[in-house]
């Protein structure tokens, strides 16, 4: 149990960290292709882990685990595909 | 239940795309509106479902090694979190209907309430899934062997959660 449970605080950190430099971009202004590229990857990353870790997907159920990581892969393209296009 | 889950999120996935696809057309109008945002709000409330979410998976691993008390405390920790984002997304909406801020102002805030509101609901049901799964947890209905109902459940939570996490930077921070 302390195996998982150190896991998941270390999974619970890496989101917190990402979410704060997720912030700090925005707050600090950074805009454009590459600001706008790494949110997404963070938000992917995030995504990811909550899937794989707290969800617990991880090398099991493995049909739900790849039409839930298409999900979030699909509308994070589309979106940044969408940003492209629109600048 | 996974298959609710999946349909859940298609939902929320066509209108996350959807809402590219306004923004691409409407970019300036889209960057100018998303200043108007409590991005301290989004990311506090962002804080608060990670922690939430980080919570009931604990308690799910506390339940597997048949710790029925431990599991029920993290379950509460995970509703505290919860019933804190729905504060704070309250005192949200709150100042914006008092700017007279409506799903009418423009496109951008018809996104921004429709998305934000239709997850706001999905907070609520998972948040009394998440009473449900306490009350039965201290009452000792759960055990390492019959936990499918709290791990159903939890999977609901992170799926709101996980909703939240694509949610937040769409709408709050990319332009």
């Amino acid at each position: 149990m302390k195996g998982t449970s150190t896991l998941l605080d270390g999974v619970w950190l890496l989101l917190i960290l990402g979410t704060g430099f997720t912030w700090w971009l925005g707050e600090s202004g950074h805009g454009g292709p590459q600001a706008v590229m790494t949110i997404l990857v963070i938000a992917f990353c995030k995504g990811l882990l909550v899937i794989q870790e707290f969800m617990a997907l991880r090398g099991v159920k493995r049909l739900w685990q790849g039409a839930v990581v298409g999900w979030l892969f699909v509308v994070l393209v589309v979106n940044m595909a969408a940003y492209w296009k629109g600048i | 239940m996974w298959v609710f889950i999946l349909a859940e999120l298609s939902a929320f996935g066509l209108l996350f795309m959807v809402y590219g696809i306004a923004r691409m057309k409407h970019a300036a109008l889209f960057d100018e509106m998303q200043l108007t945002l409590d991005r301290n709000a989004g990311a506090l409330n962002t804080v608060l479902l990670i922690t939430a979410s980080w919570c009931v998976a604990r308690a799910v691993a506390a339940i597997q090694k048949n710790a029925g008390l431990t599991s029920a405390r993290w379950l509460a920790g995970g509703i505290l979190a919860a019933v804190g984002f729905v504060v704070v997304k309250l005192f949200e909406y709150g100042a914006k209907f008092e700017a007279g801020i409506n799903l009418d102002t423009n496109l951008f805030y018809m996104f921004y309430l429709s998305l934000t509101f239709f997850h706001f609901m999905h907070v609520i049901l998972g948040l009394v899934i998440l009473l449900f799964l306490w009350r039965k947890t201290r009452s000792g209905g759960y055990t390492a062997e019959n936990c499918l109902g709290m791990e159903t459940g939890a999977s609901y939570w992170h799926m709101v959660d996980l909703v939240w996490i694509v949610l937040f930077p769409l709408i709050y921070v990319m332009r």
